[in-house]
């Protein structure tokens, strides 16, 4: 299956797919009205050491214990990827307990949120990949 | 190959998903005495307050049974396993054949025994969804609620039912509130903000109850309306005892969920974990060790040999919107940061063991991965890690390692 992946040593650290991640799961068209002056809950997240950044999004685990800590069956795995039914989740937050990369996260409401490739998105790209100016996330199969 | 488990909840529905990861056709029964479609326990509490309906409930999607090709036998309490025939009966005098078996008959409430509890009439335990049902039909406006027991179930119903009474009281013997999962500090910060909601009463305990009313070890006396027995939980274990099987406080198993009975296993609260933070079987009454224990159990039935993960105590908690995320074993040193809310990360020597954290729960799974792990501390940024948890803070071959591929160790 096909992941996101990022090469260290070519992000910059810019934080552009934090932008395009969160603008593409708002339901927005808008950028600026889907961005501007909110607090950004991206499902992708740069973190930095020094002079090294790496972005960090949801694995899509072969085993993955968010799916399997889930209380409520909320998280699932769909044809291998890990996807959330947003109605069934109570935000107990067991699965940030479980994800050993942080790549869960509550959202706005409360309700959790992660990276689902961009799948429910139109395009053949999540939208991280397509976005980076540097191609340091990819798409591929590994 | 005929597989027959026990259980309907997490345990079995993690059997099912193992056991179809390596067989696509062989024979699934479930036997379980809830009429039910599977569904998630935890979100009884939820189910009370109001938080969720029963459209919300189910585990699974409804699909499942047909999806994975189970035969579901629900309403049917299995009675007895005869070994020698490979088959279990059930209530209704018939039985199922088996090749393997999976005993995942979780946990049924403890209720201790107390002078006059027989006289109570509006008495509950709060375990299952029939419980909640009942204890929603019991309760009034004008309900005065009184729970025994301070520990995680208790709590979530005094939380579920908190808005749709006049009062709720709960009374434990610990000398705090959620004694199993917090130490002395955080439990003091959780009392003093749910303290305008709820009345309660530590280091107390009913002695006796004539009609509605208790009469407490402080010498008070508590009338109430509503009585939630909520001391604890105890694994089910009699029909697995009956035939032989080997228990501590729970059903014994080796690290591929097997008991001592050959083509028999156990999974989830009836069985006792091997809990890496301390060393010892015990039993995890969670629903996230069931179902891995469950998904165990079920590869292992299908002829896969499968050891289940490093095990430990994990839980995530909302209560009245704090959030509480706590794991491991809580040793004598610790970090303490106070700043945003309240986070403790126990160490012994150069490994973490455990943690408490009260509202900054973000991340909090890179702190049960260096638990499950083992991961020496020296070798990583601890510095960086105590402050928060960020992959970051390792080194780049750990880094590199768990960003690089798709597979948990
Ligand atoms: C109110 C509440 C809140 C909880 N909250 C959390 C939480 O937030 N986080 C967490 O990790 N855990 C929580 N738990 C614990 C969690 O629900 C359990 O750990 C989990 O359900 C265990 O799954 P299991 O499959 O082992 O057993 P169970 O869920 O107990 O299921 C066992 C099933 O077997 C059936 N059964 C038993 N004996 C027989 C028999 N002889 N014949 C037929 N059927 C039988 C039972 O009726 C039951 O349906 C909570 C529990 C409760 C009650």
């Amino acid at each position: 299956m096909k992941r996101v992946y990022v090469n260290e040593q070519w992000c910059l650290g810019c934080r552009l797919c934090e932008y395009y991640c969160a603008f593409a799961n708002s339901n927005e068209s808008d950028i600026v009205k889907a961005l501007k002056d909110k607090k950004i809950h991206s499902n992708i997240r740069v973190e930095t050491k020094g002079n090294i950044n790496f972005a960090v999004s949801c694995r899509h685990c072969e085993e993955p214990l968010c799916v399997k800590g889930c209380i409520t069956g909320a998280l699932q795995k769909k044809d291998g990827l890990i996807v959330v039914d947003k109605d069934r989740c109570i935000h107990c937050y067991t699965c940030i307990v479980c994800c050993p990369y942080g790549a869960v996260s509550p959202s706005a409401d409360g309700v959790i949120q992660k990276c689902e490739l961009c799948a429910k998105i139109s395009g053949n790209q999540p939208a991280c990949v397509k976005g980076c100016i540097n191609q340091a996330i990819v798409y591929e199969e590994r | 190959m005929k597989h027959v488990i026990i259980g309907n909840s997490a345990a079995a529905i993690g059997a099912v998903e193992g056991i179809r990861e390596i067989e696509k056709a062989s024979e699934i029964v479930l036997i379980s005495d809830e009429k039910h479609f599977t569904y998630s326990r935890p979100l009884i509490s939820y189910y009370l307050e109001g938080k969720t309906d029963r459209a919300h409930m189910h585990y699974r999607d409804y699909d499942f049974y047909e999806t994975n090709k189970c035969i579901p036998m629900l309403g049917v309490t299995a009675t007895k396993i005869d070994v020698k025939k490979k088959r279990v009966l059930t209530v209704d005098n018939s039985f199922v054949a088996y090749d393997k078996l999976l005993v995942a008959t979780g946990s049924k409430a403890f209720v201790p025994r107390i002078e006059g509890l027989d006289s109570v009439n509006e008495k509950y335990t709060f375990m299952n969804l029939d419980d909640a049902e009942s204890l929603l039909n019991a309760l009034r406006p004008t309900s005065r609620v009184l729970i025994l027991g301070a520990g995680l179930i208790g709590m979530k119903c005094a939380e579920g039912l908190y808005e749709h009474v006049s009062s709720v009281t709960i009374v434990d013997l610990a000398e705090r509130i959620l004694s199993s999962i917090l130490d002395a500090e955080s439990a003091q910060i959780i009392s003093e903000r749910i303290t305008s909601k709820l009345n309660i009463l530590l280091k107390t305990s009913v002695t006796r109850f004539v009609g509605n009313t208790a009469y407490l070890t402080n010498g008070a006396s508590i009338e109430f309306d509503v009585l939630v027995v909520a001391v604890g939980v105890r694994p089910n274990t009699a029909i697995f005892e009956d035939c032989g099987g080997k228990i501590a406080k729970g059903i014994i198993v080796n690290s591929k969920q097997e008991t001592n009975i050959k083509d028999i296993y156990a999974a989830g609260d009836v069985c006792e974990s091997y809990d890496m933070t301390i060393s010892q079987n015990r039993i995890l009454a969670l629903l996230p060790n069931a179902y891995m224990q469950g998904h165990t159990a079920g590869k292992n039935m299908a002829g896969c040999e499968t050891e289940m993960i490093a095990t430990l105590p994990m839980n995530a908690m909302g209560l009245f919107g704090t959030h509480i995320v706590t794991a491991g074993a809580y040793t004598e040193q610790k970090f303490i940061d106070r700043k945003n809310g309240y986070k403790s990360l126990f160490v012994d020597g150069d490994k973490l063991k455990g943690y408490i954290i009260i509202d900054g729960i973000e991340k909090a799974g890179i702190y049960t991965a260096l638990i499950r792990e083992s991961v020496a501390l020296s070798k990583e940024d601890f510095e960086l890690i105590r402050v928060s948890p960020t992959l970051a803070a390792f080194s780049d071959a750990y880094r590199k390692g768990v960003l690089s591929g798709s597979k948990n160790k």
